[in-house]
């Protein structure tokens, strides 16, 4: 195995996290979430909703900063984040949009980018006019346009409808092959999951716990749809029963979640 | 077309009440109209008109920058907003008479005095709106700002800014004609010209005609500032929304 700590690109130890409610109430969001991913690799974190997975993002990307732990980047470089809502400006159109952010990418390579992602017919188009299928990849588009050494996805396909999800993960993941770029995206659906990682971090329903580390050996193109299955039912039997670890599966810390 | 109906309307209306006010007290719009153009011969209705105009926008310019800069800052910071809270309150609650009374006793019966007591008027409403304005601005965007660190003149610019619109261009509208209102109390008290200082001449002389004249004159100034200049700003402000609809 890689060493980790060498090569390592993003470093999270968060002991404790915690909210406060309106009414005084604290409540635990966060317990000893610790993981590391490697220069471009995909790591991706999958656990029930409401487990605190967003919360994991925004620590990372610097907005939450009242947290037991540390965060650390490698390359103290620049950071695109794709949010679940995708959080364009309303008055400016699309190319508009991504320029913000990047205003020194070449018209060429924004160009392809808006090739890649279907968005080329869309360029000068505002947000209220786009589907949020569309925005989405807007804000994908955004993010990838700064070049960013740490991408973050916050549940990059949630409310899309399946036929659109498909495409848009096909789109994803060969934007992600295509590109060495350390990411982390989040998630609760396992299969999107392994779809589109090199390496899965199961949590814990809240306050969320690492329960795996789970990389995944066979190149995400090579993975067949019978692989891919395979994979899921070993996680979810292993979640289940505390099955003994399979050729696929690394298990790194055991605990007993029982909702997934 | 609606316009125009009731512009006409009320034009008849002030007619028909002069038929019966008799010329002295209240004078139609035809004798108001040729007094105004006799003025204008002369070329004095256009120098008047200019020396009001000008310190209508200077007034008008300096409220609204410090007006937006202090609202933003208090509608953003906490403590900024407690700190201000207070003077605000005493700056809304003091009457226009009162600033521009003191400004001309401590400043002298000077341009800047002027200028500066109808901005200190016009500051509270222009603060209490944009303050409105900054509250209200979405959290979202402003995380977005942070992630993709997007340096504070392009953030105030094309995040803060579109947010604030609807606020300045009411903080606008509501300035432009209680500035023009209080400019000319400043004129009529310590300048030696100007819209305000005509007025105060005309009614020593009970000259209702000229009192019409200089007031209408410079309403039709306003409304070609109104619908040439601000008018397409806010067109230009809210072109994604028709767009968006």
């Amino acid at each position: 195995m890689r060493p980790v700590g060498e090569f390592g690109q993003l470093e999270v130890r968060i002991a404790h996290k915690a909210f406060t409610a309106a009414s005084g109430e604290r409540f635990d969001v966060l317990h000893d979430v610790c993981f590391e991913l490697g220069h471009s690799e995909v790591g991706a974190l999958v656990g029930p909703s409401g487990c605190g997975k967003t919360t994991i993002l925004r620590i990372i990307a610097g907005l939450e900063t009242d947290f037991e732990g540390t965060v650390e980047r490698r390359s103290s470089g620049r950071l695109g984040m794709v949010f679940q809502e995708p959080r364009l400006l309303p008055w400016r159109t699309v190319e508009d949009n991504v320029r913000l952010v990047a205003p020194g990418i070449a018209g060429e390579a924004l160009a392809s980018l808006f090739e890649v992602l279907d968005l080329h017919t869309h360029r000068l188009h505002y947000p209220g006019e786009l589907s949020l299928g569309l925005a989405r990849r807007v804000a994908l588009a955004r993010a990838l346009a700064i070049d960013p050494d740490l991408l973050l996805l916050d549940e990059p396909l949630v409310s899309l409808d399946e036929a659109l999800a498909e495409r848009l993960r096909a789109q994803l993941a060969a934007l992600i092959e295509s590109r060495p770029i350390t990411t982390l995206l989040v998630t609760h659906d396992l299969q999107e999951a392994i779809r589109l990682a090199d390496r899965i971090f199961l949590l814990s329903p809240r306050p969320a716990q690492m329960v795996a580390d789970i990389p995944l050996t066979t190149p995400r193109s090579a993975r067949t749809e019978r692989e891919i299955a395979t994979i899921v039912g070993e996680v979810t039997s292993r979640i289940n029963r505390g099955a003994p670890a399979s050729p696929h599966v690394t298990p790194v810390t055991r605990h007993d979640p029982t909702d997934l | 077309m609606v316009r125009f109906v009731s512009l006409a309307l009320l034009l008849a209306t002030w007619w028909l009440a002069s038929l019966f006010a008799g010329p002295l007290m209240l004078p139609g719009p035809d004798r108001v109209l040729s007094v105004i153009g006799a003025h204008a011969q002369t070329g004095d209705l256009f120098f008047q008109l200019g020396v009001t105009l000008a310190r209508v926008l200077a007034a008008f310019t300096i409220a609204m920058a410090a007006g937006t800069a202090i609202g933003l800052l208090m509608g953003r910071v906490k403590i900024a907003d407690r700190i201000g809270d207070p003077w605000l309150i005493v700056l809304l609650n003091l009457p226009a008479l009162v600033i521009i009374v003191l400004a001309f006793i401590w400043g002298g019966l000077t341009e800047i005095a002027g200028v500066l007591a109808v901005a200190i008027n016009k500051l509270p409403n222009t603060v209490v709106t944009v303050r409105e304005g900054a509250r209200a601005l979405d959290p979202e965007l402003d995380e977005m700002a942070r992630v993709f660190a997007l340096p504070r003149r392009k953030f105030l610019w094309h995040v803060v800014f579109p947010q604030l619109a609807p606020y300045l261009a009411a903080a606008a509208r509501s300035g432009l004609s209680l500035v023009w209102k209080i400019v000319l109390i400043v004129e009529l008290l310590g300048r030696p010209n100007g819209i305000g200082f005509q007025i105060g001449m005309a009614f020593q002389l009970f000259d209702v005609t000229l009192i019409l004249a200089y007031a209408l004159a410079f309403v039709v100034v306003i409304l070609i500032i109104e619908t040439t200049v601000v008018q397409p700003i806010e067109r230009r402000a809210s072109r994604w929304r028709i767009r968006a609809t």
